[in-house]
């Protein structure tokens, strides 16, 4: 249905050219696209698919797990993050510059976006709500460890912490501290065990209970 | 523009709600509205700027009362009238004007793949030469630009150190115009948290900022 001359349809001071409901404004819009040939609603679908299913942040668990099991690939991935992303295959839209940021015992980094929500999407996948959020967007540079303290982490006095406001088009990783105990574990064991919420920064690697003692 | 999208230290949000297992998109036409930005795009018709131009150009009442994929909508109309691609006319009747030709979609589902990996890099090989080095102690410019602009205000007048020279980059605030690309050297800039904020800050903590050349001038 695309018949908006209803009776009492008002031209004059409308601006709202498609339906206030988001889901039917979207149809509309695609719809009119589709009709002009300007889109492919197969790309659409395959974009969809591309970002629910292969780009997530299980990508970049596995950037950690490499650099915690291997010195060579860290010191890479530290100097030229693109470039040592690009090695395991991830790289491009809104991770075409990437720089690798190390938390360690006395430095902790945090990743936001106060202007928008830029983040790392080859490596992450896209944003959670929170992370686009305004409580988010206005607190992470103002009150990090009131926040932090919020997201269940406390953080030392004697920890500097580090905020990176991405404001240009680097988009930024926290390389999280490995967890103590995890030496016996394989690459792919500590890939599993890193976090979306680590590699912002809100959260910390852990060991799961179960494995504490080991 | 001093819009309500510069956040960073404002007061009053709210608190930070979280969502176990959220889904990545929420419900479909939040799906296909980035969908539709992405594929759109793939055009050329505008850039990266321009369309975040956009975003901070909906009213602020509207802004905050939208989520983030509700604003992509009219983000993508207005570039989508703006750049001539459709027309208010079309948008009224959903329909293409009449005798329009029809176009041949500039992304196809097999170009998605290769589109999602090499995206649009904004690094540019220009010889220009830094103004600042690493080290070096700055001031961010105290600017208020109606267009757009990534200085944001929390830094502005701020007293920072050059940490590191990122190379240069395109410049969002003429680019956003659609006047050049006037490309320059992008500086990750360290603040200390004091120098924001104040006596409330850590004295240890920091924030770093990617400032471009023309955002800041020598301490």
């Amino acid at each position: 249905m695309h018949e908006h001359d209803a009776p009492g349809h008002d031209h004059g001071h409308d601006h709202q050219v498609v339906p206030s409901d988001p889901a039917l404004r979207v149809k509309s819009l695609e719809s009119l696209l589709v009709e002009k040939g300007l889109v492919d609603p197969a790309a659409l679908d395959a974009l969809i698919d591309m970002y629910e299913h292969k780009i997530g942040p299980r990508n970049g668990a596995r950037v950690v797990a490499r650099a915690w099991v291997d010195p060579a690939y860290k010191a890479r991935l530290l100097a030229d993050g693109t470039a040592a992303i690009a090695e395991l295959g991830y790289g491009g839209t809104q991770g075409e510059h990437m720089v690798v940021v190390e938390n360690t015992p006395k430095v902790h980094n945090l990743i936001v976006c106060t202007l928008c929500s830029c983040y790392p999407w080859p490596v992450l996948g896209l944003p959670p709500v929170w992370y686009k959020s305004a409580p988010y967007r206005s607190r992470a540079v103002i009150d990090p460890r009131g926040m932090l303290c919020e997201f269940g982490l406390e953080l030392p006095d004697d920890v500097e912490v580090r905020v990176w406001d991405s404001t240009a088009e680097l988009r930024y990783l926290v390389l999280p501290e490995r967890p103590a105990g995890s030496a016996g574990l394989s690459e792919e064991a500590l890939a599993a065990l890193v976090s979306r919420n680590a590699m912002v920064g809100v959260a910390k690697v852990t060991l799961p209970r179960a494995g504490a003692r080991a | 523009m001093n819009g309500v999208h510069d956040m960073g230290g404002m007061h009053g949000m709210g608190p930070i709600q979280h969502e176990k297992d959220e889904p990545v998109f929420h419900a479909r036409w939040e799906g296909r509205i980035f969908a539709l930005t992405q594929a759109m795009r793939a055009w050329g018709k505008w850039n990266i700027d321009a369309s975040r131009y956009e975003r901070e150009l909906i009213p602020p009442a509207e802004y905050l009362r939208m989520s983030y994929y509700e604003r992509n909508v009219p983000r993508l109309i207005g570039l989508l009238v703006k750049t001539g691609m459709v027309t208010l006319a079309e948008l009224e009747t959903g329909r293409p004007a009449p005798r329009s030709p029809k176009a041949a979609s500039a992304l196809t589902a097999e170009g998605v793949p290769s589109t999602v990996r090499s995206g649009s890099p904004t690094s540019r090989n220009a010889a220009v030469a830094p103004r600042f080095k690493a080290g070096q102690r700055v001031r961010a410019r105290n600017m208020h630009p109606t267009g757009h602009t990534r200085l944001p205000r929390y830094t502005r007048g701020k007293l920072g150190t050059i940490e590191r020279d990122h190379g240069v980059y395109v410049f969002p605030d003429t680019n956003a115009r659609f006047a050049g690309e006037n490309p320059q050297h992008v500086y990750s800039v360290r603040f200390a948290a004091r120098e924001l904020w104040g006596e409330q800050a850590s004295v240890r903590d920091a924030v770093y900022v990617d400032l471009w050349d023309d955002y800041l001038e020598p301490a």
